[in-house]
């Protein structure tokens, strides 16, 4: 991509990088704990190695109960992993992760699932031979206490189909209601990658790049939809376009070459001269020729989203 | 919000009622219609094995789990219901024989509870591997302890320890019934497990188990309280066996019969829940039926079997679904006409090959008893050009015929699941 051009010095931008990491933390702190408020997510000098290659070196990041936060940061910075740390899928090297206070990192993802956690996928995850509303109603039936029952029949599971049916209309799903997952259109797999992640009503949500692959157009729609769905929920989504950052996300964090380097309001982050130099300048000029070419450009960046986390 | 009349409608399912009452009624009048001692033995055994396939099938199509080794929860249950058996007989246990299939589900389940815990640690072909080598396990224990699995001749047993009500089990129509009853039961409870979360959960991890770890379940445990549920039905099934056969013998925990229920299952169809009803019926006419009919028949069987995975993985409950799918929107008619084209030049095809088949067998095995032989009727001549001729004849000719068939119907199939597309988009517009 093109904004890989800037980071053509890696050392230095990686020494300016920590010292914006230490900024983003103090600042972070001050911020997020006035009152003695325990952060919905907090990760402390997390690192993750894949073989020999570290691909987080110490990030740390505290986000407040009911925060909105849009993770960006080149290709190969380490989202998707960070998300894959904090969700459970693999368990970090060193550092630490905590939920609402709870100590997560490296607990397995069905426990982070039950202690109010959910993530979706950049690539749709669903349940390809079940229908819309059995994709939805298996994402709830652990939240409402049904766990491995095989003595009580679904159809009496009245709460759960109830909660399946309100989020199937949320997303305009229902007159697909019992179409297999794996032939919906591709908006439509995205719509429901998004409801089996808050079916379940985690109180914190990570969508890994929600509006991947989506036309102009179709993503505008989508970030109404999201906005709706997670309301009053703390959110934290990996995202390439900067359309949908602006749209989702109060705070922005900046990741790169595995480290938090900036995390702060969206002006701020613009106006940070580091983060200029490191990242933004070149995106957020990016992000505007986008809102102007329009789909093309949008479907363009989630195509090589999807194709640099594969 | 949804409007409450989308989840609250639940119309009286009368389509359900009506095939549920067929299925009873079958079994009940079965016997009656066909009297004769083989078909008696014959119906006996599909009981047994409807209640087999459709356990197998719990792992098999609803959880994605291709288990190999699993005669031996079904073989492990005939062996402790015919040794209970063989208590109540002494007088040292009073229990019913009627209930003695239940003992055999219990053992089937403390053994899936027991072997289970290991196999379903892993999914995919690490389970497969694993049922494999548990099912060999059992199978060199059966070789190791005669004491109870009885060594070369079995265990054998009474099943007629007195009469309660003026049941003794003496008569074969009684057993059956008492059969005929475990199966109706069991298949409705086995379905009745498809309507619950852990069922659905099931589904789920069968199509996406990572995904199921993020919406709160451990896959692990769905997989090991399935497979054990499925263990207690395949005890159900075995001890049933052991009731009928009245003798147990190493050979149902073997590996032979693991494959079967896998080959059966798969040709009735894993994808619907009533596939294995139809594999099981399936299993007992090749078993039984073929394998007097002819030398040949586990070729035959292999032979279907290929094909089937090739052409119609959905086996043959699918091949049915996708027939209804087609005459619910009114166009099954037009194909009639290549149905039968396409069956009377398959049985051309099917006639040739068999008669060679049938002469290689007889070359090989039947030269004793001079070159000529009977084959559907006619007399052939393994000897004769003529006969070798015919049905080369016949199996090229076949087809030929069966090849052009088939291309019209190909195109015309794919014609009608197009006008069917449009049909639904049609009437999806107007919702």
């Amino acid at each position: 991509m093109s904004t890989m051009s800037t980071m053509s010095t890696p050392d230095r931008s990686q020494a300016d990088a920590r010292n914006a990491h230490q900024q983003a933390t103090s600042v972070s702190a001050a911020q997020v704990k006035p009152a003695g408020a325990v952060p919905a997510v907090e990760l402390r000098d997390l690192r993750k190695s894949f073989g020999k290659t570290e691909i987080i070196r110490g990030a740390s990041l505290s986000v407040a109960r009911g925060e909105r936060v849009a993770i960006i940061g080149p290709n190969g910075a380490g989202k998707s992993t960070l998300f894959n740390l904090i969700s459970g899928r693999f368990g970090p090297t060193s550092g630490e992760i905590f939920l609402d206070g709870r100590r997560i990192d490296g607990r397995k993802p069905y426990e982070i699932s039950r202690w109010g956690l959910a993530r979706s996928f950049q690539v749709s995850n669903l349940f390809t031979r079940l229908s819309v509303f059995e994709n939805l109603r298996c994402a709830v039936l652990w939240s409402l206490g049904y766990r491995y029952a095989f003595w009580k029949f679904l159809a009496d599971a009245r709460d759960a189909n109830q909660r399946a049916e309100e989020v199937m209309h949320k997303l305009k799903l229902h007159k697909r209601r019992d179409a297999l997952a794996m032939n919906l259109t591709y908006a439509e797999q995205r719509a429901l990658e998004i409801g089996i992640t808050i079916a379940g009503g985690a109180e914190v949500i990570l969508l890994d790049e929600p509006t991947a692959g989506m036309s102009k157009s179709e993503t505008q729609r989508f970030i109404g939809l999201i906005r709706e769905v997670t309301a009053g929920k703390t959110l934290l989504t990996v995202e390439h376009d900067m359309g949908v950052v602006f749209g989702l996300a109060d705070k922005i964090a900046v990741l790169v070459y595995g480290e938090v380097i900036a995390f702060d309001t969206p002006e701020a982050v613009r106006a940070n001269p580091r983060v200029q130099e490191a990242y933004l300048g070149s995106i957020s000029g990016e992000g505007q020729a986008d809102a102007q070419t329009g789909a093309r450009t949008g479907a363009q960046t989630g195509a090589q989203a999807t194709a640099a986390g594969h | 919000m949804a409007s409450r009349s989308t989840y609250d409608f639940k119309p009286y399912n009368v389509g359900r009622w009506l095939v549920w009452g067929l299925y009873a009624l079958v079994m009940l009048v079965a016997p009656l219609l066909f009297t004769s001692s083989l078909s008696m033995t014959m119906l006996t055994q599909m009981g047994i094995a409807i209640i087999g396939c459709l356990a197998f099938n719990m792992l098999l199509g609803q959880g994605g789990m291709l288990s190999f080794g699993h005669a031996v929860y079904a073989g492990l249950g005939s062996y402790f219901a015919i040794h209970t058996l063989n208590l109540v007989s002494a007088g040292n246990l009073p229990l019913p024989v009627s209930l003695i299939p239940l003992v055999g589900g219990l053992f089937g389940l403390l053994c899936a509870a027991l072997l289970g815990y290991v196999t379903t640690k892993k999914a995919g072909t690490p389970f497969a591997m694993i049922t494999l080598g548990v099912g060999e396990l059992v199978w060199a224990m059966s070789l190791m302890f005669p004491g109870f699995f009885g060594g070369e001749g079995g265990i054998s047993g009474n099943r007629v320890t007195g009469s309660t009500l003026g049941i003794s089990y003496g008569p074969q129509i009684e057993l059956y019934y008492l059969i005929a009853i475990y199966t109706f039961v069991c298949t409705v409870a086995m379905f009745a497990f498809t309507r619950t979360p852990l069922g659905r959960m099931l589904n789920a991890v069968r199509d996406n188990p990572e995904r199921v770890e993020f919406v709160g379940y451990n896959t692990r445990y769905v997989r090991y309280i399935a497979f054990m549920v499925s263990g207690f039905f395949m005890g159900i099934s075995g001890g049933l066996s052991a009731l009928n056969f009245e003798i147990v013998t190493a050979e149902v925990v073997s590996a032979v019969r693991s494959g079967a229920y896998l080959l059966f299952t798969f040709l009735g169809g894993a994808v619907f829940f009533f596939g294995p009803i139809i594999g099981a019926v399936l299993m007992v006419l090749a078993l039984v039926l073929l394998s007097e009919l002819t030398l040949a028949w586990l070729l035959y069987l292999g032979l279907v079997f290929t094909f089937m995975v090739m052409y119609a993985p959905g086996g043959i409950a699918s091949l049915i679904m996708m027939n209804l799918r087609v005459a619910s929107f009114g166009k099954l008619g037009p194909l009639l006409a290549s149905y039968l084209a396409l069956a009377g030049t398959g049985a051309a095809v099917l006639v040739g090959a068999a008669a060679m088949v049938e002469m290689t067998y007889h070359l090989q095995l039947n030269q004793a008893m001079g070159s000529e032989m009977s084959f559907m009727g006619a007399t052939l001549n393994t000897h004769s050009l003529d006969s070798w001729f015919g049905a080369v004849f016949m199996l090229v000719v076949g087809l030929a015929l069966f090849e052009l068939v088939r291309r019209h119907f190909l195109v015309q199939w794919g014609q009608t699941q197009e006008e069917i597309e449009r049909e639904i988009k049609r009437r999806e517009a107007l919702a």
